[in-house]
């Protein structure tokens, strides 16, 4: 950014300045459950504040209740040190609160100007654009970062779209800025450049933010200031430039017991198990989704794929689990041909966790003993004359995996939808991994989860590989891929643009790959 | 989430999960009837009629004696098995509607295929059952056929399955009223009777033809390929969530297909048994609506093969009573039809009430975390 920027909004007429918020002994209840219990944080005007906790920690519920979205069954919300009662999102925007959500709220097929004016209360039914494109120019000038205001934003990038969200807010003199998550879209690259204008925009007091994260690495880069969360209550706060991550993720996980990571135990040069030879397959529009991926994964090797999403990553998992059929290329197994069909996953011992594994890879109705019977409901001892099925095998398998992977479930009868993430993702795990595995397709195994489940996790996942399996690991989290991989591939524009040993390499690198560059 | 609250009250009262689901699959259809019961009363009430003299000469029509037991079943026989053709669907996640086309279209095969056999002087052993198994294998072509277009082609089966039934009928019409129409018959154009000695006769003791013991006979066969077997299995699991089923290398398209037949194998039989047993000959009066019907059986039944029997002998009843309301009275026969409208509507309605009524779900303390 200029200088000359810089002067330019020191000296714009800004009316409001950046605000303080905060809430008062704030609690939720939803049935049985105490969401939030007595939450009282403080956000100071001009702090970039750090909002910490697991998933369902009560982060969410609790911008959900500064918004209006839910109401608070006790606890106040005072801005600038005044009470104030926020109905309604409606309320949170005409006090200047504004919040940008994990998935954007753009509308894709008009322009980034069509989309600013569009999101004004008091929009006029007919556009007078030769009025309103002037003031437009004025204030995207004014903004410490820009972007293009004739474009459509389908073509925007990621980190565009990311920063029209932002400037959306500030359009409508938003001051108190709720980001939910906001790079878990972004490349790092992006992620640094748009919490870096923010911050410069928060040091000089023109607005306030409170970020949702559980990135460690960004609050210590970015934030100055941090709340915990835990189980719906309060469990610390203080100076995120001081902390350490380690009194960070203490107050966020408590004492519950980390599984042990699984060493990593080293091969010598295996021959290789999964080859992928020229790939390509088209998404529902025709066009191709993924282009040529050739990938050869050894035994005992993990290969991480990393990619911002939207880049072929679900599709190449997708054509590998036989939810999407290949147009081109082939697959090979131990050097013959692999089609993802039911014999040949059980003939080669191909295994898969698939991303949000309710969607993915249960069937949310039937009972957990059900699911996790998928892959060998139609074998003995499940079934006896090749289709005649036997329910008390089938229970008691399940009993036995519920208790060996510990799924809390009250009966293994439950419907598989009443049980949370974790434990879905573990009965999911107990099925794929307690039998042989040969080649084991992993993506996004620990998205929502909490931070005991992504250990246990990522340790199986470790485990597998320990004993002689073929891994190809698709995530978003280039931490996980950071840990897990031996090799990483990057995934740009649908096919594998990078290839490296995980010694050989750095985030930086793998980030300039993922920007496509 | 977070901590749990208890009262011990809610200890007091709860359901295993499997029962839970029982309950409520009972409460819930139930519930919707009584329901329609009172709305149906109020339009009574507001046309000056007496709703305790209805639902008391539904009863007596349906079940007050031997002769309106024997016409509720008669009926019921083709509700079964139009019940059955959408209720296989429906578990693998199609909402199929086009059993009355295979129905009329099975039935008029049965009487084409009937034409030279009979004429050739074959058996009546013998030409029933091709006269049935034809029947069927149309029915299942017909219906298949909407599987196929839903899987392969991404064809809405709803919409495909209802025009496909249009098409039955005019096809039907078609030949009806041209190459295979008995001259004999002149104000109502159908194909030449298949005689009386080539008609399925009644069940021994009753008047009530074989239909129903196919139907009862298709529904526990049908209930036992769903539930006790691997075909079931993987169906269900296609029904539940596709994604999964694919991923698991289920053979996704084979099953929908396969379901699709298999209900349009079971509409089919009753248009055989149409025929063969009740008209004697193929004409305008298998448009009957028993298709239609059947949808809103196995809409009440919850797509149980088992329940849908004793659905089907209810709407049975109330087809059975329409003419005995009439004459006592002094309304349309199509009362009923009003009725079994706003049943439809109430019991649509009640889906959406599934898992949202507290007292009868299952207690899931613990699962979440």
């Amino acid at each position: 950014m200029s200088a000359q920027m810089i002067a330019d909004t020191a000296t714009a007429p800004t009316a409001k300045r950046a605000p303080s918020l905060e809430t008062a002994g704030m609690t939720k209840i939803f049935g049985p459950l105490v969401a939030l219990d007595g939450v009282s944080i403080r956000v100071e005007a001009g702090s970039f504040h750090a909002l910490l906790g697991e998933n369902g920690a009560g982060k969410s519920t609790l911008v959900k209740c500064i918004m209006g979205f839910y109401a608070a069954d006790r606890g106040a919300v005072l801005l600038d040190g005044r009470e104030v009662d926020v109905k309604s999102p409606r309320d949170a925007r005409d006090l200047g609160i504004g919040m940008v959500y994990q998935h954007f709220t753009l509308v894709p097929c008009l322009t980034a100007a069509e989309n600013l004016v569009i999101s004004r209360a008091d929009a006029p039914t007919i556009i007078d654009w030769k009025a309103e494109m002037p003031k437009l120019e004025a204030f995207m000038a004014r903004m410490p970062f820009q972007v293009p205001l004739d474009r459509q934003v389908s073509t925007l990038s990621a980190g565009e779209k990311q920063k029209l969200e932002i400037l959306k807010l500030l359009y409508l003199d938003q001051r108190f800025l709720i980001l939910d998550e906001p790079t878990s879209v972004l490349t790092p690259g992006e992620a640094d450049e748009v919490l870096g204008l923010l911050g410069e925009m928060a040091a000089r007091g023109e607005i306030t933010v409170l970020m949702i994260s559980h990135k460690f690495r960004e609050v210590k880069a970015f934030c100055d200031s941090f709340t915990v969360l835990r189980r719906g209550r309060l469990t610390g706060s203080g100076d995120a430039r001081t902390a350490t991550v380690a009194e960070m993720s203490s107050m966020m996980i408590g004492d519950t017991e980390v599984r042990e990571r699984a060493e990593r135990v080293m091969h010598n040069d295996r021959a290789a198990v999964l080859e992928l030879a020229g790939l390509c397959a088209e998404d529902e529009e025709g066009r191709l989704a993924i282009d040529r991926v050739n990938l050869k994964i050894r035994s005992g090797e993990i290969v991480g794929i990393a990619g911002v999403s939207g880049n072929g990553q679900s599709a190449l998992v997708e054509a590998l689990a036989g939810q999407r059929p290949l147009s081109d290329g082939g697959i090979f197994i131990h050097g013959k041909a692999f089609e993802p069909k039911r014999s040949d996953f059980d003939r080669f011992k191909v295994f898969g966790l698939p991303e949000e594994p309710l969607k993915n890879a249960t069937v949310p109705r039937m009972s957990v003993a059900e699911n996790m019977a998928f892959r060998a409901f139609d074998k003995p001892p499940m079934t006896s004359l090749g289709w005649w099925l036997s329910p008390g095998p089938m229970r008691r398998k399940a009993e036995e995996l519920i208790s060996r992977y510990r799924v809390k479930t009250t009966s293994p009868d439950s419907p598989i939808e009443a049980l949370s993430g974790g434990n879905v993702q573990r009965a999911v795990l107990a099925r794929e991994l307690s039998g042989e595995v040969d080649v084991l397709i992993v993506a996004n195994p620990c998205f929502g989860l909490d931070f005991a489940s992504v250990a246990e996790i990522r340790s199986q996942i470790m485990e597998q590989r320990n004993r002689g399996a073929a891994v190809l690991l698709v995530s978003e989290d280039l931490d996980e891929i950071l840990e897990l991989s031996d090799r990483v591939a990057v995934m740009s524009g649908g096919t594998i643009s990078y290839v490296s040993p995980i010694g050989e390499t750095d985030r930086n690198t793998i980030g300039q790959h993922m920007a496509g560059h | 989430m977070t901590a749990v609250v208890s009262p011990p009250a809610m200890r007091s009262f709860s359901l295993g999960p499997k029962s839970a689901r029982v309950v409520e699959a009972l409460v819930i259809p139930i519930g919707a009837l009584v329901a329609s019961a009172l709305l149906f009363s109020v339009f009574l009430i507001a046309l000056g009629k007496s709703p305790a003299t209805f639902f008391s000469l539904i009863w007596t029509g349906g079940f007050g004696s031997s002769f309106s037991i024997q016409n509720t079943l008669q009926r019921s026989a083709p509700l079964i098995l139009t019940g059955l053709a959408f209720a296989i669907p429906a578990r693998i996640g199609l909402t199929l509607i086009g059993a009355e086309g295979a129905l009329v279209l099975g039935g008029f095969t049965a009487a084409a295929v009937a034409i030279p056999l009979v004429t050739g002087g074959i058996a009546p052993f013998l030409t029933l059952p091709i006269m049935a198994l034809s029947a069927m294998l149309v029915g299942a072509t017909w219906i298949g056929f909407a599987g196929w277009l839903r899987h392969y082609r991404g064809v809405n089966e709803t919409i495909s399955s209802l025009l496909l039934s249009y098409i039955a009928v005019a096809i039907m019409n078609f030949f009806v009223e041209g190459l295979l129409r008995d001259p004999a018959s002149a104000n109502k154009p159908s194909t030449m009777p298949i005689g009386d000695a080539y008609r399925v006769g009644s069940m021994p003791g009753t008047s009530v033809h074989w239909g129903l013991a196919a139907g009862l006979l298709l529904a526990v066969v049908l209930w036992i390929l769903m539930t006790r077997t691997t075909f079931g299995f993987a169906a269900r699991m296609t029904g539940g969530n596709v994604r999964a089923a694919k991923a698991q290398g289920l053979p996704v398209g084979f099953l929908v297909v396969a379901c699709c037949a298999i209900a349009g194998a079971c509409a089919g039989l009753a248009g055989f048994y149409e025929v063969a047993a009740v008209h004697g000959q193929a004409n305008a009066s298998l448009v009957a609506g028993y298709g239609f019907t059947g949808i809103l059986v196995a809409f009440l039944a919850r797509q149980n093969p088992l329940s849908v029997v004793p659905v089907a002998i209810m709407f049975g009843a109330l087809a059975a009573s329409g003419g005995l309301i009439q004459r006592r009275m002094g309304m349309p026969d199509a009362t009923v039809l009003v009725l079994q409208g706003i049943i439809f509507v109430v019991l649509l309605v009640s889906e959406t009430f599934y898992g949202r009524i507290p007292f009868l779900q299952a207690k899931t303390t613990g699962d979440r975390t």
